[in-house]
């Protein structure tokens, strides 16, 4: 069972199976996108189209002010979480991160009672809405979800594993706790923050929750899933959609929009973008598994 | 006197290595820990809602308390057994059918040679784990809908009839079993194929020499070295076994109310009752036994681990 030895031919097979099974899904979507409406309605979703038609992106292309503006929304919030997520929590982590800090013992309880219990949803929602009003605003999907203490102990244990000379040294020479901590430790970590931003960046992109939540009356603030999850469920949405933009002087009924194969276009168009980056960035996803499963 | 005046200056200047400035750090704690404190412990005040007859107007300080009458209207709900049995139920079938796929997976990873091609077959493996559940639903309804989707079609070019799969909530388990291995096992075998990768390569030549055909090296040398983190994982799951994948059980069953038998859980039963009908009295009742629950089932099932192997639990 040697690594090096070519792989074997049974085992070739039913891995190239296997990743067909899993690609087939987006195939289909892609697909569907593709085709006439004419010929969904008479012989239904195909794995391979009876024949291309772009169509269905013309119509999501000739009124994209909702995919616009989710696409707005959804990556200054990300981008903003990602950044500010991240900035704060290596924060937090480096005096958890130096031995002899004082209340080092306190701030980690502190922060690990909450994986461990928490308000719930019901407790949440009322404080987001009732109080700090924070619905309807483009905050309420960066400033909750801020400090996530598990990133936090992971950057902490990255923090640790830095060689102590270096800190050691630079506060001998006299240099405070913010300058030890930007100009040194830092850029050191840019692997352990990269990994954290990009699982960030990732969990924001694919919001959904939030909005549900939280955004009732400013559609210009949909998150990109949600507005699929909308779209998916209410064929209104779609004829507002449609309404909106510049060729259509009429409400547009739904027995004229291409319904069927507009949804799977407009869900090509949210998550084709995203899914081409991502596996660029795999390596960083992969390590980031094998790191949260080992206690530091 | 002067002395001792420059001895006093000389100890405060003096900095030792193996200090660290309290005050600096606790400064830099600040802006963090205001937002812990905002978003995670104030919530903690609002468990007292399930102990009220919360009315909006009122808001939290001005409604009633009314004890446990709200627990005891969950508990004896119609909803009750049937959203706990299904989150407990999907979820342990999650735990061991996605175990068994992943590590399925790990070893069949295993035999494939470095190069190319193995990243190529990861990278389309763990895709699914980059999209929402939303964009599953949009896949799942591309097969199972009722005129148009996939399934239908074909039973219907073989002769039998379609079916409306969204008002039968016996198929729906399997399909969010499929739909959950799908998503995760790529992802997961990766922690699977690390400790494969680990094993030393000498125990395969011993064996086989022992005459072990492959079979039988699978089953001798890499399950075995597997066990250890397969029971702490395991473990760690269980502590959760009480917390449903929201979005799978909400989305993918598009929120249809005759799949509820089988598709409610927890969670969505606790944001039905918040949001659509605006029940929050017996929703945050829900929700307070959700969390203290799950706090005994992760202590006890990290204590557990504790004892199994101390570097991997929690605390």
């Amino acid at each position: 069972m040697k690594n090096k030895e070519r792989t074997p031919i049974p085992i070739t097979i039913l891995i190239i199976v296997l990743c067909a099974i899993v690609i087939i899904p987006f195939m289909l979507v892609i697909s569907i996108s593709f085709s006439n409406e004419a010929d969904i309605v008479n012989y239904g979703y195909r794995l391979i189209p009876k024949g291309i038609d772009i169509s269905a992106y013309k119509y999501v292309f000739a009124n994209p002010k909702m995919i616009i503006d989710a696409y707005r929304t959804t990556a200054i919030f990300s981008f903003a979480s990602m950044f500010l997520g991240v900035f704060l929590m290596s924060m937090l982590a480096y005096p958890l991160s130096r031995r002899i800090y004082k209340y080092r013992n306190q701030l980690s309880f502190i922060l690990f009672f909450t994986m461990l219990f928490g308000g719930g949803m019901v407790s949440n929602y009322i404080l987001i809405t009732s109080y700090l009003n924070l619905d309807d605003t483009i905050w309420v999907y960066i400033l909750p979800g801020l400090i996530n203490p598990w990133s936090v102990f992971m950057i902490r244990t990255f923090f640790q594993g830095l060689p102590n000379e270096i800190v050691e040294s630079a506060y001998v020479d006299g240099a405070s706790e913010y300058r030890i901590f930007l100009q040194f430790i830092l850029p050191l970590s840019k692997p352990i923050l990269a990994t954290i931003g990009l699982m960030l960046f990732l969990g924001h992109w694919n919001n959904w929750n939030t909005a549900m939540l939280f955004i009732n009356n400013r559609k210009d603030l949909y998150s990109l899933q949600y507005l699929l999850q909308r779209i998916m469920n209410e064929v209104k949405l779609l004829q507002e959609q449609q309404a909106l933009g510049a060729g259509f002087d009429h409400m547009v009924s739904a027995a004229e929009i291409p319904s069927e194969t507009v949804r799977m276009a407009m869900a090509v168009v949210v998550a084709g973008p995203a899914l081409f980056v991502f596996p660029f960035f795999q390596k960083y996803f992969t390590k980031g598994i094998t790191l949260g499963s080992v206690k530091g | 006197m002067e002395v001792v005046k420059d001895k006093q200056l000389t100890k405060k200047k003096k900095r030792s290595a193996f200090r660290s400035n309290n005050i600096q750090l606790t400064i830099m704690t600040i802006v963090p820990l205001m937002f812990v404190i905002l978003f995670k412990y104030v919530p903690l005040f609002g468990l007292c809602i399930a102990f009220k007859d919360y009315k909006l107007g009122k808001g939290i300080f001005g409604s009633e308390w009314c004890g446990l009458r709200n627990f005891k209207m969950f508990l004896t709900s119609n909803e009750f057994t049937r959203i706990t049995w299904n989150t407990v139920y999907m979820n342990f079938l999650f735990i061991i059918i996605g175990m068994v796929a992943a590590i399925a997976l790990a070893v069949v990873l295993f035999h494939v040679k470095k190069g190319y091609s193995g990243k190529i077959y990861q990278t389309c493996l763990i895709t699914p784990h980059f999209i929402s559940w939303v964009i599953a639903s949009y896949m799942v309804f591309a097969i199972l809908s009722p005129e148009n989707g996939v399934l239908n079609r074909f039973l219907e070019s073989i002769g039998k009839e379609g079916k409306d799969w969204y008002t039968i909530p016996e198929v729906w388990p399997p399909i969010l079993i499929v739909a959950n291995i799908w998503k995760h096992f790529g992802m997961d075998s990766i922690l699977y194929y690390a400790t494969l990768i680990g094993i030393d390569p000498t125990l395969y030549e011993a064996a086989e020499i022992d005459g072990a055909n492959k079979w039988n090296q699978v089953k001798h040398i890499m399950i075995p070295s597997l066990v250890p983190i397969i029971v702490i994982l395991c473990i760690m799951k269980i502590g959760h076994i009480f917390n449903a994948d929201f979005g799978l059980f909400y989305q993918l069953p598009r929120n249809v109310g005759a799949l509820y038998e089988k598709t409610d859980v927890i969670d969505t039963y606790i944001f039905r009752y918040m949001r659509v009908i605006g029940n929050m009295s017996i929703s945050s009742a829900a929700s307070f036994l959700q969390s203290i629950v799950g706090l005994i089932m992760v202590v006890a099932t990290n204590t557990i681990v504790r004892i199994v192997d101390e570097e991997r639990s929690l605390f």
